[in-house]
């Protein structure tokens, strides 16, 4: 609660900050205090230090999972605004806006993490989809950023509406909203009233987190977007979407696993398939990465297939591991000005650090051991071979694993093997200091998994 | 005590020596590391010998039972002797060529054998899988940056096949853990899970691939000539003196015992493949021109003779491969020493090219030739006893083919004397031509990595039952799985 109310504020307050402060540099570091203090009053909501007391009459419910994901986010979201936000100036002249929309996003997942009744499942969704197809579009003179923009708009739009139906006719089945009083249906039949509301509820979720055969937006979206705002949409907001849909799943529809597990199965493998397959082919490493945001989305599905506690932890694991990895290549990839992988040539000998980190982040995305990338795969393995059934899934997945080594070690091969001369980049220390952070991160819940998931049972 | 200073010596160094600036320390360094870390491993085997020093295990992952623990057992022990010997006389051999941005690669080279050490001690799976790929990504990067001018795309190749591998062992030991009543990854969990024959199958092949790639085992083999002619020599001879045997390791330790059933059904079906592979890579060895070439399909060729020696699943069979996997791992590494040594100072490794060696450097003629009747198993070299043992164990296996596959193991070892016997005809006998004509003898510092080879072979030879003694029962448990299974009928 604390976090929700105080997001929305934080939006505000820097919708104004443009008006009252006249440097971009106070207002980047207002939005960095912000986005710090909403992290520390999460926490302090984690350890039982509530300060605004509303009775959201059981609509919504800040448990552990949900607080623990919104500090994931607010984490991944400061390490980003440190990271980037100097290369939101670059993108137009609404700097402060652009914030004031982070913010607004950070406060639909605050709402995605903790619903409790679909309509605040909805309302979540909503609030973080206009933002971003604002974000999307800032780029105003750059015509794929329109088009992005547009795209985004009228297909997000037409998935909303699907969300909707799925709604109320899950309402005329049960005559609810409540997740919990949806999950207590104990008919032996299902209506077709309520499984047609399950499957455009699952349509609409897997469009939103770029999941096969509803992905076909995704490519021509972010890499249409300015990089800055792709950065962000790829990592935490799907993270949030993916944690809203396994709240949705895991609490309303259950009791109907049977019904619709061999139905995410296969949009597992179509996603697994074509995100990997087609990011082999790519030649610019902003395509490939969005391409990779769907084959990692393939990954993060198992958990929804799976639906025990392994896929719970997983899939927490998966968000930080996943959203770390991606901000920081974006981050480097935000600095260049060649997106090909014949940009990345030569860039070892030309920024050591900025390499190697960017070569622990690919590593962590391909699932090497010793990242976290590898655990979250193997929790993701773990909880889908915990149900016991339909090894092939398993193995496929990994044989999947395997073909997105092709493309994340390309980048590596470049940066290291092949000679170069990349434009000189510039940086500050903070810059740096981040990134090693950020990497430092990823090697240490490589090996200690527990630092993050002993949060999940304080 | 002592399985973690293996792990964390040459981890630490390794990290460390990114740091380093001046090449000269940073050799001196890694060699010291590499000294230390032989000289933990002898303790390990000689004063330190009581169980509370031998092994460790704490508390890793306690929400997924995985611990790390770790333990120096009579199956791993002559591994990582052979892995902490290895890397002195890599460095010493080594200590001419020089390599651009050396304190990267001895570093990368260290944290390698880092993976390697822990690959032979780890017993937890998960801990395992982790030190297996934690060996391979050093290996990934050493190619690919100092190797031959086809680096990129072989070391690819080689990277993408181990690791597919890896991948479906990682599935397959999810799927043991799965079954394991405990839900635990220690090894003792493993050795008392009960699967269904058509389980056994399937974790058998999941597993078995990963190991088969690694051997190499033909028909999975096609990346490991490449890569051993791209990669830099002194990774090539760590990647064919140590890293191959994981792959035989990993099958004493984690799949015969664990899959017993499937091991022995498909046993004939492996050994014929291996086999095969045998006099195949023979075959191809005589015909090579290439001497990096050559000794990589000799690689091959002994190999397969010990896959086919493991599958005979008897005491000699075992015995003679736990012996042979430590020799040959030293006699190859003699062999490299020898090709990176003629490779520096002609620039060429076209046999055709070579010739009349002997006359102008006759103490690396001498060490060659006493390597390469190693190579070929002579009586009183290291390599005789334990290739005794093994066909010893695969003629007495209890296959019905048992008279054919020793008849193809004897072929393999009648064309490995041929095409070394020839190598070195070609190379070091006959007249000299004008590249051959300045040649030069070998310095000290070679010499002391091939002197110390050759005392190791002859050491082996004569007295091998110094490292019998050592392995004697540590395959009692892995035999008494396979012998119970001798008197029952499988079901179907």
């Amino acid at each position: 609660m604390n976090a929700l109310l105080l997001s929305a504020i934080l939006g505000v307050v820097m919708m104004f900050s443009g008006i009252l402060l006249k440097s971009k540099a106070a207002v980047r570091n207002l939005a960095i205090a912000g986005i710090s203090i909403l992290l520390l009053v999460n926490i302090l909501e984690m350890s039982g230090t509530v300060f605004f007391r509303i009775d959201t009459k059981g609509m919504m419910a800040f448990d552990n999972f949900a607080l623990l994901f919104n500090s994931i986010a607010f984490i991944s979201t400061l390490l980003y605004l440190l990271l980037s936000a100097r290369d939101m100036e670059k993108v137009g002249v609404n700097y402060a806006e652009y914030f004031a929309l982070i913010f607004f996003i950070l406060c639909g997942i605050t709402l995605t993490s903790s619903f409790r009744s679909l309509l605040i499942l909805f309302l979540g969704i909503e609030i973080i989809s206009i933002p971003l197809y604002i974000l999307t579009g800032s780029d105003k003179r750059n015509l794929k950023s329109n088009e992005a923009s547009l795209k985004y708009f009228l297909l997000g739009s037409f998935s909303t509406g699907l969300m909707l139906m799925g709604i109320a006719l899950i309402y005329g089945a049960i005559g609810s909203f409540d997740t919990s009083v949806i999950g207590a249906f104990t008919g032996t039949t299902p209506s077709a009233l309520l499984i047609a509301g399950i499957l455009l509820l699952l349509f609409s979720m897997a469009f939103k987190a770029s999941v096969a055969p509803f992905h076909f937006w995704t490519p021509d979206v972010y890499d249409g977007a300015p990089t800055v705002f792709t950065s962000f949409m790829a990592t935490i907001v799907k993270a949030a979407v993916f944690i809203a849909f396994i709240r949705l799943f895991d609490e309303s529809f259950g009791f109907q696993q049977k019904q619709w597990q061999l139905f995410i199965a296969i949009l597992t493998v179509a996603t697994l398939f074509i995100g990997n397959i087609t990011a082999v082919f790519q030649q610019s490493v902003k395509r490939m990465l969005a391409y990779s945001s769907i084959a990692q989305a393939g990954f993060m599905m198992l958990s929804l297939y799976a639906m025990n506690t392994d896929a719970k932890e997983g899939l927490l694991l998966y968000t930080v591991a996943y959203s770390f990895a991606t901000i920081g290549i974006f981050a480097v990839l935000i600095k260049m000005k060649d997106y090909t992988f014949d940009g990345f040539n030569g860039f070892a000998k030309q920024q050591p650090l900025l390499a190697a980190t960017t070569t622990i982040f690919l590593l962590s995305l391909a699932g090497i051991p010793l990242t976290a990338g590898f655990l979250s795969k193997f929790y993701m393995l773990k909880a889908a071979m915990g149900t016991g059934k339909n090894l092939w899934l398993v193995i496929f997945a990994v044989l999947m694993a395997a073909v997105s080594v092709y493309y994340y070690f390309r980048v590596i091969q470049a940066m290291y093997f092949k000679e170069g001369n990349p434009q000189p980049i510039e940086t500050t220390p903070v810059f740096k200091w981040t990134l090693v952070v950020l990497a430092a991160a990823v090697i240490l819940l490589g090996i200690f998994p527990n630092l993050l998931l002993s949060w999940y049972y304080f | 005590m002592v399985p973690v200073l293996l792990i964390l010596i040459p981890l630490l160094a390794g990290l460390a020596t990114f740091f380093f600036k001046n090449e000269k320390a940073v050799r001196l360094w890694a060699l010291f590391s590499a000294i230390i870390t032989l000289v933990i491993s002898v303790l390990g085997l000689t004063l330190l010998k009581e169980e509370k020093y031998l092994q460790h295990s704490c508390e890793w992952i306690q929400t997924i039972g995985s611990r790390f623990s770790v333990k120096l057992d009579g199956m791993g022990q002559l591994l990582c002797l052979l892995n902490a010997v290895a890397y002195p006389l890599v460095i010493l051999a080594t200590w001419n060529s020089s390599y651009k941005k050396s304190n990267n690669f001895f570093a990368l080279m260290l944290l390698a054998q880092a993976g390697m050490m822990g690959v032979f001690l780890a017993t937890d799976a998960l801990l395992f899988y982790f030190f297996w790929e934690l060996a391979l990504i050093p290996m990934y990067f050493l190619c690919s940056q100092w190797g031959g001018e086809r680096r990129i795309a072989v070391t690819f190749k080689f990277f993408i096949y181990t690791f597919i591998g890896s991948l479906l062992m990682l599935v397959g030991l999810l799927y043991i853990y799965s079954k394991t009543p405990d839900h635990s990854f220690s090894i003792e969990s493993f050795y008392n899970v009960v699967l269904s024959n058509k389980e056994q199958t399937l974790v058998f092949w999941l597993i078995f691939v990963a190991f088969a790639i690694k051997m190499p085992i033909f028909p999975l083999h096609t990346w490991q000539p490449d890569t051993y002619e791209q990669a830099p020599t002194a990774t090539t001879m760590i990647l064919s003196g140590v890293m191959v045997k994981m792959g035989i390791f990993g099958m004493l330790r984690w799949l015969f015992p664990v899959v017993t059933t499937a091991s022995y059904q498909w046993g004939d079906f492996i050994t014929s493949a291996a086999l095969i592979g045998v006099i195949y890579a023979s075959l191809i060895a005589i015909q090579q021109n290439d001497l990096k070439r050559l000794v990589a399909y000799s690689s091959i060729a002994h190999i397969g003779l010990m896959c086919a020696a493991a599958f005979a699943q008897n005491e000699s069979g075992l015995q003679g491969l736990i012996l042979q996997m430590f020799n040959h791992g030293v006699n190859i590494i003699g062999l490299w020493i020898v090709v990176e040594l003629i490779e520096r100072q002609f620039g060429t490794r076209k046999i055709s090219e070579l010739g009349g060696l002997a006359q102008k450097a006759p103490a690396l003629a001498i060490l060659l030739v006493i390597v390469a009747l190693a190579n070929i198993a002579l009586p009183l070299t290291n390599a005789f006893p334990g290739e005794f043992l093994m066909f010893n164990g695969i003629f007495s296996s209890s296959t019905k083919y048992y008279l054919w596959f020793t008849l193809m193991a004897g072929m393999g070892i009648i064309l490995g004397a041929v095409y070394t016997l020839n190598m070195i005809r070609r190379v070091f006998y006959g007249n000299t031509n004008e590249l051959t004509a300045a040649a030069e003898d070998i310095k000290w510092n070679e010499k002391l990595a091939l002197g110390i080879i050759v005392l190791i072979i002859f050491w082996n030879g004569v007295y091998p039952q110094c490292m019998l003694n050592e392995i004697s029962g540590v395959t009692e448990p892995i035999l008494k799985k396979f012998e119970i299974l001798r008197y029952t009928t499988i079901p179907k």
